[in-house]
């Protein structure tokens, strides 16, 4: 089967259309605002230009779901002292880890620059290779993700790495921030767009406690646009018939449990932990450390290196912290499009191409929208 | 600017790109431009140099590639077809390239015979020499193995320059978008594909040549670093007009569209060294078009968009009925992890 088959009618604009007109007709009366927490939802919403095609008095917020945009200054930090700091070490991370600034304006790019030994690796998998052939170096790979990329980490520590490979983990988790934000009760959202990857491996009912706790409808949707205008009518009947339930559009994909065996291995090497979210705080057990066993594969104790202490994480003058609870858009920020670009990001949402910023910045559909 | 020294992202050809060869390079240079033609200040593809009875232009680029070799082409048909290219985007007929190479201590004389014979054989496709050349031997580790720039000088009675869209112009591109930025990528990154991807890196001059016989091209530009992203969002500024793309008409094959997907890049960034992208009197529109597809590299042709009043932008019609603008990109595309 082509990609092209996979996802046509996924795309189709008559398709689209069509329902939109359905929600046009059916909920015109009162202002909804949901808010999504996937840097790829955001992606299909601006790339696809849908703010465009839906109706005003329906909103759709980006939530924190961007794992590079919330990754901490400290852990890059960290990362950046160790090639300083160890002679001999290749540091391998992902492509859109490579731009974003630790503090001071500097990033892996700055050190790569520099002369410090940076490759970018489409995989976990990639850096292992690196290790094997370059044995008289140590590789040290930067962890991110969410529980997307987390089980392939967990997966490759436990088939016996090579002893030159170490990895800095910056996994984080999000049904905890999602618990965080509820009881923050800073979002004024009507309901939630569940992430489609990360509910693939941690199933639909990892969310249930939420809906419990908080009586928020929440559905699960793909990646394509017709999966997010579905969803968003799913979450209309939610609010409409009152109900306050976890229904899943990305049937196709998503399983109550996830998957089982990447849960395994993720528990299998990780303990939960508190983690620092940037421009949002400390988030309890939202962390993924290495547990004890898997010490020999964890840069920050092989390297003996300690942890900056980096309080301030955002600029003055940025409302990342607001735009990452969808209580601001990009545009409302003074320092937007003026001072903060991608090629020097002021704040998180601006740092990676799946930030709320870095997306309103280069598509511009939501500032269409408003003119 | 606020990096004191030269990132890898200042060679992506995007906004980056720019703004240090306009705040840095350009300023350094007090002549720029020779008497009744263009030069550094237009930033068009090559400089026009008036002489009787029509213009020069002259070009000048340097290559660097990973891999040397690729499939499709390599570096030495690299160098070739982005000097014939840039002035083949001005109109301009070529006449002759020079090269000057630069090597690494200990490169093989059999590969550099394969990027020689390789040069040679895009030259004889096209028709024209090359006519002097320099090489240079650096000690290892002084350069990665080989650098080639090469030289080109052409002719043109009527100069084509980005920077004349007119409202009401249709834009036309030669071929399928993002081939040859995805077949590198897959290259150098060992990424294991069961189809064989091609870049297509080729001399376009055939193709221009009868396009500009079948209609007015009011101008031109090819998409190679910065992508057709940053060619429209060049023309839509120097033009002062805005651009709008149809998205269900840009050309992209269907492998190279899923692969882009996958690894999270955005197609309209991606390098290219075999399309161009033009700008025709709308009467003219359907003859030009015609004409490129019966050429052997614009087969897959197609009419993209059109040239609206405006300041500059570019705005894309989403194949979903949604509506975005085409931003200039940053420097080169990096890929997501999700």
């Amino acid at each position: 089967m082509s990609f092209g088959t996979l996802t046509k009618d996924y795309r189709d604009k008559k398709l689209i259309l069509n329902l939109v007109k359905v929600i046009k007709e059916e909920f015109s009366n009162d202002s909804y605002k949901f808010m999504h927490v996937c840097g790829t939802h955001e992606d299909t919403v601006t790339k696809h230009g849908l703010r465009n095609v839906l109706p005003k008095n329906i909103e759709v917020v980006a939530g924190p779901g961007c794992p590079v945009c919330v990754t901490h200054p400290e852990k890059i930090e960290l990362a950046l002292r160790l090639l300083e700091e160890k002679e001999n070490v290749i540091l391998t991370t992902f492509g859109d880890m490579y731009r974003v600034p630790s503090r001071y304006r500097r990033s892996f790019s700055h050190a790569k620059a520099q002369g410090f030994n940076v490759k970018i690796v489409y995989s976990i998998s990639d850096a292992i290779k690196i290790a094997k052939e370059n044995n008289d170096k140590e590789v040290v790979h930067f962890a991110v993700g969410f529980e997307t990329t987390a089980p392939s980490t967990a997966s490759t520590l436990l088939q016996n790495p090579p002893e030159n490979f170490s990895i800095i983990s910056a996994h984080l988790t999000v049904p905890p921030v999602l618990d965080y934000l509820l009881a923050s009760g800073e979002i004024a959202v009507q309901g939630l767009i569940l992430p489609g990857h990360v509910s693939t491996i941690i199933g639909s009912r990892a969310y249930e406690f939420l809906a419990d706790k908080y009586k928020v409808p929440q559905v699960i949707a793909g990646f394509e646009p017709l999966d997010v205008i579905i969803a968003l009518k799913m979450l209309l009947e939610q609010v409409k018939k009152g109900e306050r339930k976890i229904e899943n559009e990305y049937e196709r994909v998503v399983k109550p449990y996830g998957n089982l065996r990447a849960k395994k291995l993720m528990n299998k090497v990780f303990k939960q932990e508190d983690a620092k979210w940037r421009g949002l705080g400390k988030v309890p057990n939202s962390g993924l450390d290495l547990k004890p066993e898997f010490e020999k594969f964890n840069a920050i104790i092989k390297f003996d290196i300690n942890l900056p202490e980096i309080t301030k994480d955002i600029e003055d003058g940025c409302r990342c912290s607001e735009v990452i609870k969808g209580l601001a858009k990009p545009e409302e920020c003074q320092l937007f499009r003026s001072v903060c670009t991608p090629y020097d990001p002021r704040g998180p949402c601006m740092v990676s191409i799946e930030g709320t910023c870095a997306i309103a910045y280069k598509y511009g559909s939501l500032s269409l929208k408003s003119n | 600017m606020n990096t004191e020294y030269i990132r890898l992202e200042h060679g992506g050809g995007g906004k980056l790109m720019r703004l240090l060869i306009e705040n840095l390079v350009i300023p350094s240079f007090s002549i720029k431009k020779v008497e009744g033609g263009t030069g550094l200040l237009e930033e068009d593809d090559g400089a026009v140099i008036p002489i009787e009875n029509g213009y020069l232009v002259l070009t000048t680029d340097a290559h660097t590639v990973k891999p040397l070799f690729f499939p499709g082409g390599d570096i030495g048909k690299l160098a070739v077809c982005g000097t014939i290219n840039d002035l083949a985007a001005m109109g301009a007929k070529p006449i002759a390239i020079t090269s000057a190479i630069i090597i690494e201590e200990g490169f093989p004389f059999s590969q550099l015979k394969r990027i020689l014979d390789s040069m040679n054989s895009t030259l004889m496709e096209v028709g024209i020499p090359l006519v002097a050349g320099d090489t240079k031997v650096v000690e290892k580790g002084g350069i990665d193995k080989i650098v080639i720039a090469t030289s080109g000088i052409g002719y043109t009675k009527d100069p084509i320059f980005d920077s004349r869209l007119k409202p009401g112009n249709l834009i036309i591109i030669t071929g399928p978008v993002g081939r040859h930025e995805i077949a590198l990528l897959s290259q150098r990154e060992g990424l294991k594909f069961e189809i064989q991807l091609e870049s297509d890196v080729k001399p376009l001059w055939s193709v221009v040549e009868l396009a500009l016989k079948a209609g007015r091209i009011t101008s031109m530009k090819d998409p190679t670093r910065g992508g057709v992203a940053g060619a429209l969002n060049e023309m839509a500024r120097k033009s002062n007009v805005n651009i709008k793309i149809w998205e269900d008409k840009v050309p992209v094959d269907e492998e190279i569209r899923g692969i882009a997907e996958m690894l999270g890049i955005d197609i309209l960034e991606t390098t290219n060294e075999g399309i161009m992208i033009m700008g025709v009197a709308k009467e003219d529109a359907e003859k030009v078009l015609k004409a490129v597809k019966s050429t052997k590299y614009g087969r897959k042709a197609s009419i993209i968009g059109e040239v609206e009043k405006g300041e500059g932008i570019v705005i894309l019609e989403t194949s979903t009925g949604g509506k975005r603008i085409i931003e200039e990109p940053i420097g080169s595309p990096l890929p997501r992890i999700c």
